[in-house]
């Protein structure tokens, strides 16, 4: 009898520990899915907030359409996109939308002879390679534009996304942006139907393909350039400047941004005005619903990117991230109000 | 005492007798049914794939019309698609990966059995079979890595030079050399099916009577001969069937192909240009199809392929019912 009320004992404490870990576990992680651009900072900052807190972060990078399936099927409790969904669809789905954090994208060029920094283009010779109007390296075009660079008599290789992505989205908006034939042939979206060139997967796909293809150009988010030491080229922007993809110029794309102009703060910082500004920068968001099915988790995720907001600029820009300004964050937070249940705001950023 | 005894036994030996039939019989039962239930849910799954691609591939159907097999275009801007480009990259890229793999594989396997010295035989058979290990992304990286840019400096210059000027064969073989593109791809999936065609091959030469064989010899046929007289003709039910399964295969190949075939909604003439198939296109822009139309006509896609797969078994079987009724009379 002592032996099998020990043994029920045990059983039952391990049972405890064991529900008891359960809803530990069910109260710790906030869920999102979404884009994969952000994908590197959102870990970090979750890696550093379960640190502090003890919560935890489950984010699958699905990519950004699905992010928006995900939110909308409200399997998630955010989802996150590159592509800001405008003002109707916003109302039409009842979802909150922020931004998060910034980036730049960049052209990438694998030429012989040709360094980092030594090539520069406008937009509209970028639109005309990408539509197959300039085929070789040393047309007119770019030899205008680098009266002092040695460009090879060879032809242009293409290299753009084959997926479906926001990267593909903010760069053919920038496009659209400066040429009226792109903006009319091709289109901005998410994937377009390119006229010439090869698809690769992913930004470390198109990394590797403009690396090991001679004479390619490409475009991939600042960080991949970065830590694949690849060669960019520079741009002229608005201002018709000549610009370097580098963080200050990030930044002062952002700087002249009207956030407010846009419902969800759904602003596309391409081609700002600046004498600096980089003109291919842009914005990853949040969206969230406005009646969450649970209040307490959509509170959960508000506290996270509250503390993200506070606490987590060094860790963006050590990942080559562009936080967000704080006349922005405040403005967010107080959209935040929006997201209720009951009536009242789920939750209530502390300032 | 001691009958009754024995008559106990006697009785209880029966009942056990009994007790142990009817146990068999329903183990029996149990395990036909359990049989019948593995097979009818094959049906069952079948049935379930085949209807959740019609009816998810009906807004595209709808909206196109059978102009979505023909049209070439796969606009998301626009929402306008056609299947015509992935299904002809999927075709061509199946046939250079048959074109290299069924003579090389089957030729692998007539050596193994035929010609291979002893020590050799397990040594090349095992290589073989450990090609068709090897996971599919890991041929994708290799294609994309050391396969394409060997291929873009050798190669593919070497056909751009060779059959420049001269007509159709220049216009197959036309340049800039990318490295990857709907050959490489070919290549690639022909690398990847050797293994199947080339160990069915091999299992079901073993199966040649060796009477047959020897026999065929001793009228003096040479090697050849009786290869291709009395092994391949004695195999070819079986040969097919792994040829199909190859093919099978091939024209459902993703991961590999996504990496190596440049992705391209485009039909071009040259083997050497970028292009598309039905899974690639799927696997790349599912995640991320935004709207109803676009979604609908990616499972669209994949209902074609469906379909292509059943073609392909059917003229399969065909052929199989041909050759039996030849053979016959």
């Amino acid at each position: 009898m002592n032996a099998l009320l020990k043994i029920s004992a045990k059983a039952a404490l391990a049972g405890a520990a064991a529900m008891a870990m359960v809803s530990f576990a069910q109260a710790a992680d906030i869920s999102g899915a979404g884009a994969t651009f952000p994908y590197p900072i959102y870990a970090k900052w979750a890696d550093a907030y379960k640190k502090n807190t003890g919560v935890g972060l489950n984010y699958q990078s699905i990519g950004s359409g699905g992010g928006i399936k995900q939110i909308e099927a409200r399997t998630v409790t955010f989802g996150a996109t590159d592509k800001p969904l405008g003002g109707e669809e916003l109302e039409k789905n009842g979802l909150v939308q922020f931004p998060t954090v910034m980036g730049g994208i960049v052209p990438v060029i694998n030429v012989e002879g040709v360094k980092p920094g030594e090539l520069v283009l406008d937009g509209e010779t970028l639109a005309k390679i990408f539509m197959g109007e300039i085929t070789q390296w040393n047309d007119e075009a770019i030899a205008k534009l680098n009266p002092d660079a040695k460009l090879p008599d060879a032809a242009i290789a293409v290299v753009h996304r084959s997926d479906g992505s926001g990267t593909t989205f903010n760069f053919t908006y920038y496009l659209g942006e400066v040429s009226s034939d792109w903006s009319d042939k091709i289109g901005v979206n998410t994937s377009v139907e390119w006229p010439v060139g090869i698809g690769a997967k992913g930004n470390e796909g198109v990394a590797a393909n403009v690396g090991q293809t001679a004479n390619s150009i490409g475009y991939v988010e600042y960080a991949y350039a970065l830590q694949n030491k690849m060669t960019y080229a520079d741009m002229i922007n608005k201002d018709g400047q000549k610009v370097a993809p580098e963080s200050a110029a990030f930044a002062a794309a952002a700087e002249g941004a009207d956030w407010s102009s846009q419902p969800g703060f759904g602003v596309i910082l391409a081609n700002q005005p600046g004498a600096k500004s980089w003109p291919m920068t842009a914005a990853t968001f949040i969206l969230m619903h406005e009646e969450p099915d649970s209040a307490e988790d959509s509170a959960a995720a508000l506290k996270f990117f509250e503390w993200a907001y506070a606490e987590g600029d060094d860790m963006a820009q050590t990942l080559d991230y562009i936080p967000m300004p704080d006349a922005v964050v405040e403005k967010v937070e107080q959209e935040w109000a929006k997201i209720q249940s009951d009536g009242k705001a789920v939750y209530a950023p502390s300032k | 005492m001691v009958s009754i005894a024995e008559a106990d036994t006697e009785d209880l030996s029966r009942e056990s007798r009994q007790r142990a039939v009817r146990r068999f019989a329903t183990s029996d039962a149990v395990f036909k049914n359990l049989t019948r239930g593995a097979a009818i849910l094959v049906l069952v799954v079948l049935a379930g794939v085949a209807f959740s691609l019609v009816t998810g591939s009906f807004l595209a159907f709808k909206t196109f019309g059978l102009g979505f097999l023909t049209t070439e275009s796969w606009n998301p801007v626009k929402e306008n698609f056609g299947a015509l480009a992935p299904i002809y990259g999927t075709i061509v890229t199946s046939i250079i990966a048959m074109v290299f793999a069924v003579p090389i594989g089957i030729g692998i396997a007539i050596f193994l059995t035929e010609t291979c010295p002893r020590p050799l035989r397990r040594p090349i058979g095992i290589a073989v079979e450990l090609l068709a290990g090897i996971p599919s992304i890991i041929y994708g990286i290799w294609g994309l890595f050391v396969f394409s840019p060997f291929l873009q400096r050798t190669l593919q210059p070497f056909l751009i030079d060779t059959f420049h000027g001269i007509p159709f064969l220049s216009s197959l073989f036309a340049g800039p050399p990318y490295g990857i593109g709907v050959l490489t791809a070919g290549l690639i999936l022909a690398i990847m099916v050797l293994p199947f065609i080339t160990s069915i091959a091999r299992d079901v030469f073993a199966t040649v009577p060796a009477v047959l064989k020897e026999s065929a010899y001793g009228l003096g046929m040479t090697t050849w001969e009786v290869t291709t007289k009395i092994v391949i003709p004695y195999t070819r039910v079986a040969l097919i069937g792994g040829i199909m399964l190859g093919l099978g295969r091939a024209l459902g190949e993703t991961m590999a192909v996504t990496f190596v075939i440049g992705n391209a909604h485009r039909i071009t003439p040259s083997l050497l240009a970028p292009g598309t198939t039905i899974s690639a296109s799927i696997a790349n822009e599912f995640t991320e199809a935004t709207g109803d139309l676009y979604t609908s006509s990616l499972i669209a896609l994949g209902l074609v392929l469906f379909v292509i797969t059943f073609i392909v078994l059917a003229i399969a079987r065909l052929m199989l019912a041909q050759m039996k009724k030849k053979a016959g009379g």
